[in-house]
């Protein structure tokens, strides 16, 4: 089920979307700007924390600077993280109506 | 209280994910009957108490700091890691472990449970919050969970009573049962693939036995509209903290008087029942008026650390790290930083060992050199008797004490110049181009339970008491020395004070604190001062009172009204937003860091602000007539 919506709408990075945008993890890929175990390390956290492929994800908050960090629900619980953080989680829209 | 009786006592350890209600099942569980201590080389805090169940049987009980996982990121999970592996020497391996989760956030818990499988101990899982979860129509099946996870599972309300009747129960089950560890310890850290296969797992357990609700909590994502709202959001926080800091100041004001007129009543009936001399006036002088110029100020302390425990525990300080992430980030501060800072505001010892939240080195030196900065507790004592003898005590635009915001004033001062220390310290000095992440759950509202909060201010009450009859008490008799001896020759006039070994001291610090209006009796007053900074008010009372002779029934200050001037109180504040006269925070930077030199760091840079602070202050105060 989810296939249909992943080949409709196109993947991108959660750190770009805004306030109100609806969707589901694709992949946690953490960018070549980061290296070796700080990568590691940044996808070990995102993963005990919940964001996991598949999980949905919808962004509720933004922070009053910048637009950043940005507060996430995901599978019923808040996480708050940096957008910076958030590149790293590649999603796909649920929705074209934020 | 033998060791004999506790050979037979089983360990149980409480594990759990942050805000996990973890540690208010702790108190409710142990109640008062539980010590605060370190564990040992470490400054992470370790917490335990012994607890009874039903049926009578002792049961030793430790709250480990919370966590995701086992990896062990910082000191504190660190601990719990070693501790839940049996590795720690000086820490009994526990029988049983007590994962504590969160029932209505499941997921991030049971990963957690499916690691703790690994360690090979007896482990039983607690369902805490169950109240909320079945009000939110969480549905539950707790022997399916049971089943598929192969761990025995209980629930519990930790902050209800009886909440936690069940949860006994079946521990007095477990304590009565085997207690040898079931399996073998094959737990190692989990690659990414396996945090994955874990995360899974939990998935489809909770798809097995839990019905999520037609409707998830709606209450705290519309509280959340307003409170993180990018305007509005901040305005509220920022609301907090000024209501916080006019409580301070002015609510406490009835019960102080209280306190003050009874230690007076007290140094006057002394002074009435045992004759002129020696005797007299260091139990009138010393003892009296020293000890009860400190413990006035409980109930300032207790009503910030009620604010900063109900903030906690409401869920409120995840937020404001969330607002002022970027604000801080902007100062070089890590947004994880504002809740060790927001406690320095009780005091930076707790403050300072609160950084051990911030993962990264060079976030948590920042941090931990700028948390002297904040305006601790102990400096209200002297902000407050400066104040209340030089500032009027009127009101602006009829409810606004004028007094509430000169105080709010030099708070603002302490946070300004710590933003700037850190600004300068990170670009300067601990430039790295590698920013760490900043992840952190917003758990939802919660009201705060009373027994809780007590039990927090009780801790922190005695704590302060015990400070005050132990460290200040000991200086007044110091002070009281000083002021005493030698004795004035005969035939001498003037108050014997001025023959002194104090009145040499000051005399000896005196032209280098000239310049910045300071008398003698305030450089006395500032060596003890270094034992804590409260301590300077205690000082000036004693030296004050032992000048004034035997007809010092004067208050503290209005002797400092008739013989300051205004500049030189001016310079007094200045001093003390930025004096580092604390030998136990030194103290505690010296162990958290691991090195004199950021100790020494700290004391020099501070030391250089105050004293240029009060430099400017005094003389811009002269300059304008203030002198």
């Amino acid at each position: 089920m989810t296939d249909t919506l992943a080949s409709t709408a196109p993947s991108m990075p959660l750190g770009q979307a805004s306030r109100g945008f609806c969707g589901r993890i694709n992949a946690i890929h953490v960018g070549e700007d980061v290296h070796g175990s700080a990568a590691r390390e940044i996808e070990s956290r995102l993963l005990e924390l919940g964001f996991v492929e598949g999980a949905e994800i919808k962004i509720l908050h933004e922070g009053p600077i910048g637009r950043d960090p940005i507060a996430v629900r995901i599978n019923g619980t808040t996480i708050a993280l940096r957008r910076r953080e958030a590149m790293a989680i590649l999603v796909t829209s649920s929705s074209r109506t934020p | 209280m033998s060791t004999q009786s506790e050979i037979g006592v089983p360990h149980f350890a409480l594990v759990g994910t942050p805000n996990s209600g973890k540690t208010a099942l702790f108190n409710a569980l142990t109640g008062s009957r539980q010590k605060v201590a370190n564990y040992p080389g470490v400054t992470v805090e370790r917490k335990a108490g012994v607890l009874q169940t039903p049926s009578g049987r002792r049961v030793h009980l430790i709250d480990l700091p919370g966590t995701y996982s086992l990896r062990g990121r910082s000191p504190d999970e660190e601990i719990t890691r070693d501790v839940v592996l049996g590795r720690l020497v000086s820490e009994t391996a526990p029988d049983l472990l007590l994962c504590v989760a969160d029932a209505t956030n499941l997921r991030v818990a049971l990963r957690l449970v499916i690691e703790l499988k690994q360690v090979g101990r007896r482990l039983m899982l607690v369902l805490n919050m169950i109240d909320i979860a079945r009000r939110r129509g969480i549905d539950i099946n707790l022997d399916r969970l049971s089943a598929e996870l192969g761990v025995p599972v209980v629930t519990s309300t930790a902050v209800r009573r009886g909440g936690t009747e069940e949860l006994l129960r079946r521990m007095d089950e477990m304590a009565a049962g085997r207690l040898e560890p079931p399996g073998e310890n094959t737990w190692k850290p989990p690659t990414t693939g396996e945090l994955r296969a874990a995360q899974r797992e939990a998935d489809r357990v909770i798809a097995a036995a839990v019905g999520m609700p037609a409707r998830p909590d709606t209450v705290s994502g519309r509280v959340d509209a307003v409170l993180l709202h990018p305007v509005a959001g901040l305005v509220m926080l920022l609301g907090v903290l000024f209501v916080m800091f006019q409580a301070v100041f002015a609510w406490a004001r009835p019960v102080m008087d209280v306190v003050s007129s009874g230690f007076d009543w007290l140094g006057a009936t002394v002074h009435d029942t045992l004759p002129d001399g020696l005797l007299q006036s260091f139990i009138q002088n010393g003892v009296i008026s020293g000890v009860g110029n400190v413990i006035v100020f409980l109930p300032q302390i207790l009503i910030l650390f009620f604010f900063i425990l109900m903030l906690e525990d409401l869920g409120y300080m995840g937020r404001a790290a969330f607002l002022m992430d970027r604000i801080m980030g902007g100062a070089g501060l890590h947004g994880r930083a504002f809740i060790p800072l927001l406690s320095s505001f009780a005091c930076a010892i707790p403050g300072i060992m609160a950084t051990r939240v911030i993962d990264n080195r060079r976030d948590r030196l920042t941090t931990i050199l700028v948390a002297p900065l904040m305006t601790c507790s102990a400096r209200i004592p002297v902000y407050t008797l400066i104040i209340s003898a030089f500032v009027p005590a009127t009101h602006l635009w009829g409810w606004v004490s004028l007094q509430g915001l000169v105080m709010f004033g030099l708070y603002g001062a302490g946070i300004t110049s710590a933003l700037a220390v850190s600004f300068v310290a990170k670009h300067f000095f601990l430039y790295e181009n590698h920013t760490p992440p900043f992840m952190l759950e917003l758990p939802a509202y919660k009201l705060p339970s009373v027994r809780s909060v007590a039990i927090g201010l009780y801790t922190r009450a005695k704590m302060f008491l015990q400070r005050a009859g132990t460290t200040i008490f000991s200086m007044m008799v110091l002070i009281w020395f000083l002021a005493s001896f030698p004795r004035p020759p005969e035939g001498a006039d003037g108050p014997a004070i001025n023959y002194s070994l104090a009145a040499m001291i000051g005399d000896a610090l005196q032209p280098v604190l000239a310049p910045v209006g300071f008398n003698w009796q305030i450089s006395v007053a500032l060596i003890p001062g270094m034992a804590a900074r409260e301590v300077a008010v205690a000082a000036l009372g004693t030296v004050y009172a032992i000048e004034g002779g035997k007809e010092a029934a004067e208050q503290i200050g209005q002797a400092l009204a008739s013989k300051w001037s205004l500049a030189t109180a001016l310079a007094m504040l200045a001093w003390y937003i930025f004096a580092p006269q604390c030998a136990s925070t030194l103290a505690m930077i010296r162990r958290e860091t691991g090195s004199w030199r950021w100790m020494a760091i700290t004391f020099s840079y501070m030391l250089a602000l105050a004293y240029v602070a009060a430099f400017l202050v005094y003389n811009v105060a002269v300059a304008l007539g203030a002198g």
